[in-house]
């Protein structure tokens, strides 16, 4: 141990290259009034780089609703909890690992995955869905098919052998992602509303405990690595990402269950980004008191590892808890059973000090609440995006040959190549499987069930990020209401270029904007979430993804909504149609158009259909729903027919060109169906709720009928069967 | 019916496999933790759950194969005991000898999830006595080394004996003879790939891995 390499001199280049400026230098000599030690700067570095200290959106992230009755705990914890009733909470987030999964797919996946689901149990929740949202580059860039493949089988690999059912998200191939993937993990649990534990430490002299897998080296700096963009040296960043073994984590998990469940935890916190010392610090901030670490005790399984390595590994499956030190043996029981290790390795001190030693010798000394409560905040200068032209031509395209080629096409072809790799009925609680709307999953042992979706549209976002912030929301509130569950929260992962730039900035600041209204609209407070930024390669930066995930209740699992008609049922169209085809996904797959603006959201219309879907099932006038979002009306009832396996005619409006009638991309809307003699009932019921909606079609034949336009049933299946499998397979 | 689930530390599918025996039994069974020795008295079934016991990262099941309890469990089926092993179970069982053959990764190396259709291969067993022989139904699978192996003798013992208790309509794994579930040679341990816990409540898709539990129960149940 006496021979570990001497620290490197604090110098302008090691300053620079731990993504720290002149400015954040001089407020770290300004604060301890000295040269910090090379850890120190490590640490500082990990405190205050963006993906933990939030420094250029936390002016924004300040505006979004993050309170309701049904809120037990937002923003600023490990995850968000939301009350179902009866006691009952779900406790869900959604997060990035998008930098590491862009330089090693299937660990920087399977990470990300364990983060979220730790961030969930280490809130006293058994984790019971997880998502995610996907966005890869051009399907024909050389790197998309070794990401995609890489990346599923991470998310698969390491949430399967976990033991959580993956029921949903989302998948996008667009070429401003060739130099950045997009992998965002979502994951819920279920807890005991009494029963929930924070990080917050109290008691003084208490004993911090370490507990599960051994710290290697294995990434360090990791933090520092997603908040940077890339550039040629990535290759060099790999051995930042960290390895992940769900196995221990499944240990973790049980573990800290049991241990929660014998009162000998005080408070509990995992290491995620810049392990050790985020987390210490977190609980040390939140609980008023210091932290003293003794690292010889920390268990390692590399030699020779340095005070500074070892506060910034983020070696996965670890957590960090204050315990009663009376309840020592029931803890040792539980960590035993489950063959964990775990070590004493410090203890909480009155003083404000976060003091890290080595083998007797201080290797940081720092004022801990200034440590995260002093971390640059910036407000950073922005310009608005620009208003665009409205798009006003009719595409010169037959429905038919339109909605071929879009239920073909890589972005809206099946995803079920992607979904049958995760296990998504493991449980034995999985209602809806990934498909659908929604994934829905009854809550063990009660009538109750959850339903969850993550929903953005980056085109929209790009050209007006306002209405496109609206839209993320919106449209996660409709793929809810359609199973039937009444929308209670939800979390954000916001995903941006360059905050240095203005026009970046503007995306933010004018997606937080969309968000926030459409959040307080439809009653959809965010819980939790996650920012990251520079998401960019050689300058230049993907489109604007503030990915949605959100969830909803339904009290009575046999009121769930499912997507598949009858076979002669009335479809009927609910919400206004003025065949928007600005930015839609018509313009973008079959004419690689990517014109106009972003379609308007009507927060109160949207919120009026969503209720009137509700009501209607309660009135037992809806046999089955579905959202309509890309490709508007024909490809809503293109999964309509696909689900129930009949063909289906849609009549033409008369007024608006068929092209537009059929793939505009309105909002507000939904398809439902039902029994032919009910759909006068559903229309009256509509129409005294201030809902526009029509009947436009019915269930039977063999094909989809779009006008006078067809589409073989067979042919679109085989379409929309083959369009993702033949190109990733 | 007295019935047992063995948990290992990495087993995920012992609670669904638990609530399925309490509801064909009306019993909840016993949670037989893997570092025990021995098993609870009187036992009319054991089963070993779907999950990934020891991680797999090595062969799947062989550490499971190893652990306390299965030194029992292999004594109460040489005794003539009734043993159910679902997906990594059936693994287990293989590496601690009670089956023949392997399991090895699936043909295209991918994890596989989805409803499968199955040929009942023998309705001559207490699992299966429910369906019809030659009846197709419907039971997902979920795994990625389900790809049943054995040698051409084995196989065609497995025939001749009719002790190929299930078989895949559209092979999802290249699985020798399609083979999806098979029975020892007294019929009274299967082991299978597919999860029939997992559809046996309407609400879940379907209830053909239901009358599994049916056939148990009928079979098992005592005065």
């Amino acid at each position: 141990m006496s021979d570990l390499p001497a620290d490197p001199p604090i110098t302008d280049d090691l300053i620079a290259s731990h993504g720290l400026n002149a400015e954040e230098y001089q407020r770290i000599l300004d604060l301890i009034g000295r040269e910090p030690t090379f850890t120190e700067l490590g640490i500082f570095s990990a405190m205050w780089n963006e993906h933990c200290s939030y420094k250029s959106s936390k002016k924004w992230l300040r505006t979004l609703p993050t309170e309701g009755p049904q809120v037990i705990c937002g923003p600023g914890e490990n995850a968000g909890i939301v009350d179902i009733g009866d006691g009952q909470a779900v406790v869900f987030k959604m997060e990035s690992h998008n930098h590491p999964s862009y330089i090693e797919p299937y660990q920087g996946a399977a990470t990300g995955v364990g983060g979220i689901l730790r961030d969930v149990f280490t809130m006293g929740a058994r984790p019971i869905a997880a998502m995610n949202a996907l966005s890869f580059g051009a399907p024909d860039h050389p790197r998309t098919r070794a990401l995609v493949h890489g990346v599923v089988e991470g998310i698969g690999g390491y949430g399967n052998c976990f033991g959580v059912p993956t029921i949903g998200g989302e998948l996008r191939f667009h070429a401003a992602y060739n130099g950045n993937c997009l992998v965002n993990a979502f994951a819920a649990g279920l807890a005991d509303a009494d029963a929930i534990f924070y990080s917050a430490a109290s008691g003084v002299g208490m004993p911090v405990v370490y507990l599960g897998a051994k710290t290697g080296r294995d990434g360090v700096g990791g933090a520092t690595m997603a908040s940077a963009e890339f550039d040629d040296t990535i290759e060099e960043k790999r051995p930042t990402v960290q390895v992940g073994d769900p196995f221990t984590e499944k240990r973790l998990m049980e573990a800290c269950l049991e241990l929660m469940a014998t009162g000998a935890v005080i408070s509990i916190q995992d290491m995620g980004a810049a392990g050790l010392t985020c987390s210490a610090v977190e609980m040390g901030d939140k609980g008023n008191l210091g932290v003293a670490l003794d690292l010889e005790k920390v268990p390692v399984r590399e030699d020779r590892m340095t005070a500074y390595e070892m506060m910034l590994s983020e070696s996965q499956e670890r957590m960090l808890m204050v315990l009663r030190p009376e309840k020592e043996a029931e803890a040792k029981a539980v960590f035993d059973k489950w063959d964990l290790d775990f070590a004493i390795v410090g203890e909480t001190i009155a003083e404000d000090r976060f003091l890290i030693r080595l083998n007797g010798e201080v290797k940081a000394d720092l004022p801990l609440k200034a440590l995260s409560g002093t971390a640059p905040e910036y407000d950073r200068p922005w310009v608005p995006t620009p208003a665009r032209d409205a798009y006003d031509d009719v595409p010169d395209i037959t429905p038919d040959a339109a909605l071929l080629a879009l239920a073909g096409s890589p972005n809206y072809a099946s995803r079920a190549w992607v979904w049958e790799q995760y296990d998504h009925m493991v449980m034995a609680d999985t209602v809806v499987r990934p498909g659908s709307d929604a994934g829905v999953v009854r809550v063990h042992g009660t009538k109750k069930a959850l339903a969850f979706t993550s929903d953005v549209t980056p085109r929209y976002c790009f050209a007006n990020p306002v209405e496109g912030g609206k839209q993320a929301v919106a449209e996660a509130y409709r793929n809810l209401c359609a199973t039937g569950a009444k929308p209670l929260a939800t979390t954000d992962n916001l995903n941006f270029g360059n905050p240095e730039k203005p026009e970046i900035m503007g995306q933010l600041v004018g997606c937080i904007e969309g968000i926030g209204a459409a959040c307080a609209a439809l009653d959809m407070p965010i819980v939790s979430g996650n920012v990251s930024l520079y998401n960019e390669t050689d300058g230049k930066g993907i489109l604007p993804t503030p990915t949605i995930g959100a969830v909803g209740l339904l009290a009575d699992a046999d009121q769930l909504i499912r997507m598949a008609p009858g076979p002669q049922d009335a479809l009927v169209l609910i919400g206004e149609t003025a065949g928007h085809l600005g930015r839609s996904a018509l313009l973008a797959e079959c004419l690689g158009l990517e014109a106009g603006d972003a379609p308007a959201v009507d927060l109160q219309a949207e919120r009026a259909a969503g209720e009137l879907v509700r009501a209607a099932r309660d009135a037992g006038l809806v046999r089955a729903a579905h959202d309509l979002s890309d490709g508007g009306l024909a490809l809503a009832a293109a999964d309509m027919a696909l689900a129930a396996d009949t063909g289906l005619v849609l009549e033409a409006d008369g007024t608006l060109p068929d092209i537009a009638w059929f793939f505009g991309e309105d909002q507000g809307r939904y398809l439902l169906a039902c029994a032919p003699d009910k759909a006068d009932a559903l229309c009256a019921m509509a129409a005294d709720a201030g809902v526009a909606a029509r009947t436009v079609g019915r269930m039977g034949g063999t094909d989809v009928a779009l006008g006078t336009s067809r589409v073989p049933l067979d042919a679109l299946k085989h379409a929309h069967r083959h369009g993702l499998r033949d190109l990733v397979a | 019916m007295k019935t047992a689930v063995i948990v290992f530390p990495g087993s995920n599918c012992d609670r669904d496999m638990a609530v399925a025996l309490e509801r064909a039994t009306g019993q909840a069974p016993a949670m037989v933790w893997h570092k025990d020795a021995s098993l609870p008295a009187g036992l009319d079934l054991i089963a070993i759950p779907g999950g990934f016991s020891f991680g797999d990262y090595l062969r799947c099941g062989a550490i499971a194969a190893r652990s306390p309890i299965m030194r029992a469990v292999v004594e109460f089926a040489q005794k003539g005991g009734h043993v159910l092993g679902v997906c990594n179970g059936f693994q287990v069982l293989i590496e601690a000898g009670l089956l023949p053959g392997a399991l090895m990764r699936n043909a295209n190396l991918k994890f596989v999830c989805r409803d499968l259709h199955l040929t009942v291969g023998t309705s001559d067993s207490p699992f299966t006595s429910a369906y019809r022989p030659g009846e197709t139904i419907t039971v997902p699978v979920a795994h990625h080394d389900g790809n049943f192996v054995a040698s051409d003798a084995v196989l065609a013992e497995l025939r001749d004996s009719d002790r190929v208790a299930f078989r895949y309509v559209e092979n999802p794994n290249g699985s020798r003879d399609d083979i999806a579930g098979i029975l020892s040679d007294n019929r009274r341990v299967l082991g299978m790939m597919p999860h029939p816990e997992r559809l046996n409540d309407p609400a879940l898709g379907g209830t053909d891995g239901g009358r599994l539990f049916d056939s148990l129960a009928s079979a098992l149940v005592r005065a």
